[in-house]
C-alpha cells in the first residue's frame, strides 16, 4: 500500500536554508518539509530551472503542494517559464534581495543608487567563499576593479541582528572600497509568502481543522 | 614526477602554427605578457596586424567563449583572458588604423539606464572591434537620451544595448519606441543581450536580434549588416 502524500514540500535555494528554519520554528510550522538545493546555482543561474524541475518531479507524489523557494534569480523568466508547465508558484521579485527587502524598498535603493551591492546573513556570512573566491578575487585581486569599478555602496539587508555579522560586512564594504549601510529587513517578502503557502496548504489538506480540533 | 616545470621556453623559437596555437593556450590561461611578445614576435615575421588579430587572438578568444558557454570556464578566467586579449589589441590597433582598411561596420553599444554591469558588453565591444566594426561604446546607466545623441552624432549602422537586471531589462523597450515615436527605428539595426534576456523577450520589445555572447554578437553583427546592405542595392 502507498504511504499517505505528506502536504508541504518547499524546494528552496540553500542561501534561504536558516532563514526558512527559522520561520518554520517560529510558526509552528511542523508539516512543512524543506530541500534545499546548492546556492552555487547562483554562479550559473542558467542552471536553475533544470535543478528546480528534477527535484519537482522527484517530489510529485509525494507531497500535496510543492512550492519554490526562489526569486527569479537572474533566469530571466525561465524558472516562470518552467514553473508554469509545472503548475508550481514561487517567491517574488528578482532577487532575495527584492523579497527580504520588500519590492518597494528595493526599488527605492537601486533607483537611489545603482551602484549598490548587496549582502544578506548568508551572503556575509559566507562572503570570502562566495564573493572574494566566486569570483576569482583570492587568486587574482587585480580582478576586483573589472567587477566592481561602478559600485559604490555596500548595503547589507539584515534578517537578524547580529553584532558579529554587521562588524563582518562592514570589512566586506571596506574590503571592496565601498560606502557601507545597513537595512533592518527581517524576513520579509519571505515571511509573509511561506506564511500563505503554509496556510493554504494545511487548509486543503485539513491537517488545520484537525489541529483546531485536538486543540478544543 | 608530478612537478610542474618552472622552465620558461622562448616563443621565438615556435614556428607560426606552434606560436599560434601557443596564442590560443595563454590566451585561454590569461597570460597577458605572453600575449604581448607573442604579438610582437607575430608582426616581426612580417605578419600583418589583422592576420595576427584574426588568427590569433580573436580565435583564441572564440575558444574561451565556447569553454565558458560549456560551463568549462567561469567568469575571472574570461575576464583575465579579455584582458590579456586587450593588451595584445593595443599593440595592433594602430597598426590597423595605418593600414586605413575601412571597419566593415559601426556599433553604438552601451547599458541601459539604472544599471552599472558592463563586464559582458565591454567583451561584446572588444570582439566587435576585433573583428573589424568601429565600436562607440557609451558606458552605463544610459538613459535614452545618450543613445539618441550618440546615434545622431556618429550614424552607426547598430544600436547595441547590454543589461543584466530583470529590473532593468525592460529599459530596453524604451528606447526602442521611442526610436519609433521619432520615426528613426529602421535606420538602425537594434540588438540587445545580457544574461536574464532571450529571443523571446527580444522579439517582445521590438529588437532586430538577441545576442547570447560575444561570439554570437559578432556573428549577428555581420550577418544583420550584410542583409542589410544586400536589401539596399
Amino acid at each position: 500500500m502507498a504511504a499517505a502524500a505528506k502536504p508541504l514540500l518547499v524546494i528552496a535555494c540553500g542561501a534561504l536554508a536558516r532563514e526558512i528554519v527559522a520561520l518554520k520554528r517560529l510558526n509552528g510550522w511542523s508539516d512543512m518539509a524543506v530541500e534545499c538545493l546548492p546556492p552555487e546555482l547562483h554562479n550559473r543561474p542558467e542552471r536553475i530551472p533544470a535543478a528546480v524541475q528534477a527535484a519537482i518531479r522527484a517530489a510529485r507524489g509525494h507531497y500535496a503542494h510543492i512550492f519554490v523557494a526562489y526569486a527569479d534569480c537572474g533566469t530571466g523568466g525561465m524558472l516562470d517559464a518552467m514553473l508554469a508547465s509545472e503548475g508550481i508558484a514561487r517567491l517574488p521579485g528578482a532577487h532575495c534581495y527584492e523579497f527580504f527587502a520588500t519590492s518597494a524598498a528595493f526599488a527605492e535603493l537601486s533607483h537611489a543608487e545603482p551602484g549598490t551591492f548587496y549582502l544578506t546573513d548568508f551572503l556575509v556570512r559566507h562572503f570570502d567563499r562566495l564573493v572574494i573566491e566566486g569570483l576569482g578575487l583570492d587568486r587574482h585581486p587585480e580582478l576586483q576593479p573589472e567587477y566592481f569599478r561602478n559600485y559604490r555602496r555596500l548595503v547589507y539587508l539584515v534578517q537578524s541582528a547580529d553584532a558579529a555579522l554587521s562588524s563582518a560586512a562592514r570589512a566586506a564594504a571596506a574590503r571592496l572600497g565601498l560606502t557601507y549601510e545597513e537595512r533592518q529587513t527581517g524576513y520579509g517578502e519571505l515571511a509573509s509568502t511561506l506564511g500563505q503557502v503554509a496556510t493554504v496548504s494545511l487548509d486543503s489538506t485539513g491537517l488545520r481543522k484537525e489541529r483546531s480540533a485536538w486543540r478544543h | 614526477m608530478g612537478e610542474e616545470s618552472t622552465e620558461t621556453f622562448d616563443l621565438n623559437t615556435l614556428n607560426d602554427q606552434e606560436l599560434t596555437e601557443q596564442v590560443h593556450d595563454d590566451l585561454y590561461n590569461g597570460l597577458k605578457e605572453e600575449i604581448v611578445s607573442a604579438t610582437n614576435i607575430f608582426l616581426a615575421r612580417g605578419w600583418g596586424p589583422d592576420k595576427v588579430l584574426n588568427d590569433a587572438l580573436v580565435e583564441g578568444m572564440r575558444i574561451v567563449g565556447i569553454d565558458f558557454r560549456d560551463g568549462i570556464l567561469f567568469v575571472p578566467e574570461v575576464l583575465l583572458a579579455a584582458n590579456a586579449m586587450k593588451a595584445g589589441m593595443e599593440i595592433l590597433r594602430p597598426l590597423l588604423a595605418e593600414t586605413g582598411a575601412e571597419p566593415i561596420g559601426k556599433v553604438v553599444i552601451g547599458t541601459v539606464k539604472g544599471d552599472i554591469h558592463d563586464i559582458g558588453k565591454n567583451l561584446v565591444s572588444m570582439m566587435l572591434e576585433g573583428a573589424g566594426f568601429e565600436v562607440i561604446n557609451l558606458g552605463i546607466n544610459n538613459p535614452v537620451e545618450n543613445y539618441l545623441a550618440a546615434l545622431e552624432e556618429h550614424k552607426p549602422d547598430i544600436l547595441g544595448m547590454s543589461a543584466l537586471l530583470t529590473t532593468t531589462m525592460p529599459y530596453m523597450k524604451v528606447v526602442i519606441d521611442t526610436l519609433k515615436q521619432k520615426g528613426l527605428r529602421d535606420k538602425y539595426i537594434v540588438m540587445v543581450g545580457g544574461a536574464p534576456l532571450n529571443d523571446d523577450f527580444a522579439k517582445a520589445i521590438g529588437a532586430d536580434a538577441y545576442c547570447r555572447d560575444a561570439a554570437i554578437a559578432v556573428e549577428t553583427a555581420k550577418t544583420l549588416i550584410a542583409a542589410r546592405r544586400a536589401a539596399a542595392h
